[in-house]
């Protein structure tokens, strides 16, 4: 396993970022159907519960986090699948590059063009659930957090599914009860935030965590990679 | 040179870890079923009822050892699956394997003592108490890595793709308790039974140590059992198998 060079590093990784940039541009459906899949998840709330705004408001925060949840979960699904099977992840093993900094750079591509959309359109979803725009920030800053830790949780859990025939429902049962920590206090700095209260500690919570998960998650996904692949 | 590491290796030897494991099995199946039978007689007959839950405590003899051993069998699965990684150790894969099932059945013993006590004591099976919810996530975090486990074809791939699994939840597993306790305290006021324990009397505390006692023997020798299970299953071609079994 040898180490690129620092410079070398920055510069693989801004390859992978552009490359999964162009992929995106190119096929935009895969980047529009998780969006797509949030908002129809939420309005199936008001219509499978009450279409009263305060009811709906009070349970806002679970529909949030686990529409967001669901949605991004989706869009894991294929984080690694078609580049194992094209054969671009055993490129990346060759390359000589760290495995763990492409992934960790793939990730980060993956949450620039899901995790981030999800959080800029929950405020608007909220508000079809009664969540005023003044909670917003503390809405999005919950989401932004949130989904990038997902994120990361997710590249393990994608990892370790890559050998495994319909892995999508899998994936999810690996990866959701990882997620737990990330639901509640995601759900708890967006309801503080609708309630009008400040959201900061459940926001440092969660930002531990992101920081937790960006430190060992790529460790993990990079060694599920290569186990996946073998 | 000087220390001298041939009894670590001997247990990468899968003929040995069987035998190992047949010698020891009664070691741990005897004093178990009768540290259990003492616990019984003494938890059900000696101990006195509860003055506040009357006879109803006394599921606790099965539903604290059981919630110890769901926890404490996570940790021994992931530090064999970490052992097999690290080492490239097959018995320790195996190990780990034999692990998960036990693991996953004493939660759900857990589960369901802790929801028959909630009952008489709560008025219903189920509340979203910290603990009980902890269990109920530790289960599904032993049924993906059953899941994962089943979903790979290749044994080799199975325990090392499921290895890196028990790591990343054993690092969770903190985590995840500490939120929900957090969850838990932010939504719900502290339950009826959320009184600070009383120190127990002698003849309720002694069979329940015993238990706990007479649980862990239990899976070790089940564990054992199953790990000979495993190692017959996956060396079913090695010729050192024939001869163990003649």
């Amino acid at each position: 396993m040898s180490m690129g060079t620092a410079a070398g590093s920055w510069q693989a990784a801004r390859i992978v970022l552009q490359r999964e940039w162009l992929l995106a541009v190119r096929r935009p459906a895969q980047v529009l159907q998780p969006l797509a899949f949030f908002a129809v998840v939420t309005a199936m709330f008001p219509l499978g519960y009450t279409p009263e705004l305060a009811k709906l408001r009070a349970i806002a925060p679970g529909v949030l986090w686990v529409g967001a949840l669901l949605a991004s979960l989706l869009a894991l699904e294929h984080l690694f699948r078609e580049d194992a099977s094209d054969g671009t992840l055993e490129q990346y093993v060759l390359s000589g590059q760290s495995l763990t900094w492409l992934l960790l750079a793939k990730t980060i591509a993956h949450w620039l063009l899901t995790g981030l959309p999800l959080t800029l359109m929950a405020p608007w979803l909220g508000v079809a659930l009664g969540v005023p725009l003044t909670a917003a920030i503390g809405v999005m800053g919950a989401l932004a957090l949130g989904t990038w830790t997902l994120s990361l949780l997710g590249s393990i859990g994608a990892g370790l599914t890559l050998g495994v025939r319909r892995g999508g429902v899998l994936l999810s049962l690996l990866t959701l009860p990882l997620a737990v920590p990330v639901l509640v206090f995601g759900a708890r700095a967006t309801e503080l935030a609708i309630v009008g209260d400040s959201p900061t500690g459940a926001l440092y919570l969660l930002g531990s965590l992101a920081v937790l998960g960006l430190t060992l998650a790529p460790l993990a996904a990079a060694a599920a990679v290569r186990i996946g692949l073998e | 040179m000087g220390t001298n590491w041939a009894w670590f290796h001997r247990f990468g030897s899968p003929p040995h870890v069987y035998r190992l494991a047949g010698l020891l099995t009664p070691w741990f199946a005897w004093p178990a079923a009768l540290s259990i039978l003492a616990a019984l007689y003494g938890g059900l007959v000696l101990a006195p009822p509860d003055y506040q839950q009357g006879e109803g405590f006394r599921i606790l003899y099965v539903h604290a050892p059981s919630a110890w051993l769901s926890v404490m069998i996570y940790a021994v699965m992931a530090t064999a699956a970490g052992i097999g990684l690290i080492w490239r150790m097959k018995v320790a894969h195996a190990a780990a394997a034999s692990c998960a099932g036990i693991g996953a059945w004493f939660t759900v013993v857990s589960l369901v003592t802790g929801m028959l006590w909630g009952k008489p004591m709560w008025g219903t099976y189920w509340v979203w108490d910290p603990r009980l919810t902890a269990q109920l996530v530790l289960l599904f975090l032993y049924l993906g890595y059953i899941g994962l486990r089943s979903g790979i074809d290749d044994v080799g791939r199975a325990d090392r793709a499921s290895a890196v699994l028990a790591l990343v939840g054993v690092v969770n597993i903190p985590i995840i308790r500490y939120s929900v306790e957090w969850w838990n305290s932010i939504h719900q006021a502290p339950s009826v039974m959320k009184m600070e324990k009383p120190s127990m009397p002698m003849e309720m505390l002694v069979p329940l140590l015993l238990m706990f006692l007479g649980f862990t023997l239990y899976f070790a020798a089940v564990m054992l059992v199953r790990l000979r299970a495993e190692i017959l299953r996956r060396e079913r071609s090695a010729s050192w198998i024939r001869e163990a079994l003649r």
